[in-house]
């Protein structure tokens, strides 16, 4: 304190704007941005509505589809999948305890939602790894944007996401999405960049196109990767869902979001043990399948 | 299909980002070491010029860091140039289009790796098709081409195993599969055999020298051993520091290396598998004596069937049998120890 005394003011209390002038462009960007939204809704509208359709047409199918159709079809992904009779026998276990629990609708909500948007990050995060390990340049570009999607608390893009979209599953679905890409896109690059130059310059001297290269050679051999970033990706939508019930997002989520607001503790954590069964049923599964298209590597020459 | 040869012409490569402009400094003697300390590029290659006969086997020989690797990826460009040609059939590699390499690399050439670059999702057959594929060539052909192959490098039965079952000898053998089904005049092998066990190492290499005799490919082939260079050139070239220093048929090398270096090298052979009867051989005076030995006879088989038929002279004929010369058992034996001169630059 001694030394504020005597030194000169700006260096003791940080020199910021003044209020006046932050507030001002705050307001401006602000009301621009509402502005620009205004202006778009329609578009906005029209390219999100097969969102909304597709999204609507799964959840209706799980909902309203009696009980062990579902639960049937959901056993036979799982066996085929995985090839595994404990993890089958472990998912009719879990299924049926939520049924008994009567959080079956609920959990058919949120299956369908984390299907949807991990099949949109699939599709958004492979292309743009693809690119990514292709170009030293987009992967200095991309990086920090996926840092910034990783990083900032999801509740902060959940504001701009509102402000667009308005209250809803669709905006739901583009926070997940937000959420849950990155991991798809940085394993898909990784594992790109990680295929054998060896066996690259091989597909090179026998004049591939670089089509055929990334279809005959840097997919396959990338692909265990892949599948942990669709594994990382399933996981975090699920660990989303719960926050994008804030946005009017369905299912388990939503009893997780009363019962915090209420502290429903046993409703809370009922609930939230739903969602760790379907994590963990998603993550054996994919997980067994992805060891099961990697039999190959198994060595058995000695 | 006859192959054609290919010439490598005034060739250099320098590593780095701005390798063309080092290049009329390296022609007027900058040397590697300079180079990199002073400019921060390294010098690949200089100055190659290397005839490769058509239809023959041609060796390149040198130590890890000579350049022979980055020489034989001139051939399909895997590596480009920073000057000079790579001719084959009249046209340089070096100043083909995207699309024109593609097709030289679909239809010309195929290549073999040092450590097999194999396809682990693939299982032989599939690996082995993958050259054709690329091409466009319809499933069912090109696995009836590949099955003959894959039968011809002694793989039948193992069709369907993926290359991780295998051992490294079976995986090469994939590898030369994978080439030959390709059907190209030119057989690019980078070290092919380098990985593998010496006995599995000369089992190929039999396996090569038997396929050649009828293929009649042209085939670059790259080795660290002079043994196997030896075994297989029909004209070997010696590279140090990414220049050629002595190129010629295995025997001249032997009999003559141009320096230390190679003298080096050649101390440690078997000149009795290298040397040739004929290159010993004295004029014929009066009747020829003793057995017959055909000309290109390694002088240990020829010393091998003069003591078989107990004698120690012996005359040498051509292939019509008609008597050329004649050596003595003493004349062989002298030429196939390192001579004095050798042993004492060597030392």
């Amino acid at each position: 304190m001694a030394l504020c005394e005597v030194l000169p003011g700006f260096l003791c209390k940080f020199p910021a704007f003044s209020d006046n002038s932050i507030r001002m462009a705050r307001k401006s960007i602000d009301d621009g941005f509402k502005a620009l939204v205004r202006s778009y809704i329609d578009i906005i509208d029209a390219a999100v509505q097969p969102l909304q359709v597709f999204l609507n047409f799964l959840e209706r199918l799980f909902v309203t589809s009696p009980w062990p159709i579902i639960l049937l079809a959901m056993l036979a992904i799982v066996y085929f999948g995985s090839r595994n009779i404990r993890i089958t026998i472990g998912t009719a276990l879990s299924m049926l305890a939520i049924g008994l629990l009567g959080l079956w609708n609920d959990t058919m909500v949120t299956l369908a939602m984390v299907t949807v948007c991990t099949f949109i990050a699939i599709i958004i995060g492979i292309p743009i790894g693809i690119l990514m390990a292709r170009s030293d340049r987009v992967q200095s570009f991309v990086n920090p944007v996926l840092d910034v999607m990783q990083t900032m608390p999801s509740f902060v893009y959940l504001i701009p996401v509102v402000m667009i979209f308005g209250i809803g599953k669709v905006p739901g679905l583009i926070a997940v999405v937000i959420y849950a890409v990155p991991p798809m896109i940085r394993l898909t690059n990784l594992g790109i960049r990680l295929v054998d130059k060896e066996v690259l310059e091989a597909a090179d001297a026998f004049g591939s196109s670089s089509w055929q290269r990334l279809k005959n050679v840097q997919i396959p051999l990338a692909l265990p990767t892949i599948m942990a970033g669709i594994n990382q990706t399933i996981m975090m939508s699920l660990a989303m869902v719960v926050v994008a019930s804030m946005v009017g997002v369905g299912g388990l989520g939503k009893n997780v979001l009363q019962a915090i607001n209420n502290q429903f503790f046993t409703v809370g954590f009922l609930n939230g043990f739903a969602l760790v069964a379907i994590a963990i049923i998603f993550d054996r599964t994919s997980q067994a399948y992805g060891r099961r298209l990697q039999k190959h590597s198994e060595v058995i020459h000695g | 299909m006859a192959s054609h040869a290919i010439e490598v012409k005034n060739l250099y490569k320098i590593f780095g980002p701005n390798g063309k402009a080092f290049v009329e400094q390296v022609k007027n003697g900058l040397g590697k070491a300079e180079l990199n300390e002073k400019h921060g590029h390294v010098l690949g290659l200089q100055n190659i010029n290397i005839s490769m006969p058509a239809g023959g086997v041609m060796v390149v020989m040198g130590l890890s860091g000579s350049g022979k690797s980055t020489l034989i990826r001139h051939i399909n460009r895997l590596i480009d140039p920073t000057a000079g040609e790579v001719l084959y059939d009249g046209v340089d590699v070096c100043k083909m289009n995207e699309n024109d390499l593609r097709e030289f690399r679909r239809h010309k050439t195929a290549m073999v790796f040092q450590k097999f670059a194999l396809l682990p999702h693939r299982t032989v057959i599939e690996n082995t098709v993958y050259g054709l594929e690329i091409q466009g060539v319809p499933d069912g052909e090109s696995r009836k081409r590949a099955q003959g192959w894959i039968e011809r490098v002694g793989l039948k039965g193992f069709e369907n195993h993926y290359p991780n079952q295998l051992s490294g000898g079976m995986q090469q053998r994939v590898g030369l599969a994978r080439a030959l089904t390709n059907d190209a005049d030119i057989l690019l092998m980078d070290e092919a055999y380098s990985a593998l066990d010496p006995l599995i190492r000369v089992d190929m290499q039999t396996v090569l020298l038997d396929l050649q005799k009828e293929l009649k490919k042209t085939v670059v082939f790259i080795t660290h051993d002079l043994d196997e260079a030896l075994r297989l050139g029909d004209k070997i070239a010696i590279l140090r520091d990414g220049k050629v220093v002595q190129q010629g048929t295995g025997q001249e090398i032997v009999l003559n290396p141009a320096d230390e270096y190679i003298t080096a090298f050649v101390k440690e052979v078997n000149r009795g598998r290298v040397i040739h009867v004929e290159t010993i051989m004295s004029p014929l005076s009066g009747n020829p004596q003793g057995v017959p030995i055909t000309v290109g006879t390694a002088l240990e088989s020829a010393a091998r069937m003069m003591t078989m038929a107990k004698v120690s002279v012996a005359h040498v004929v051509d292939v019509n049998g008609k008597p050329l010369g004649s050596v003595d058992l003493s004349a062989i034996i002298s030429a196939m120890v390192t001579p004095v001169s050798h042993e004492r630059q060597a030392a």
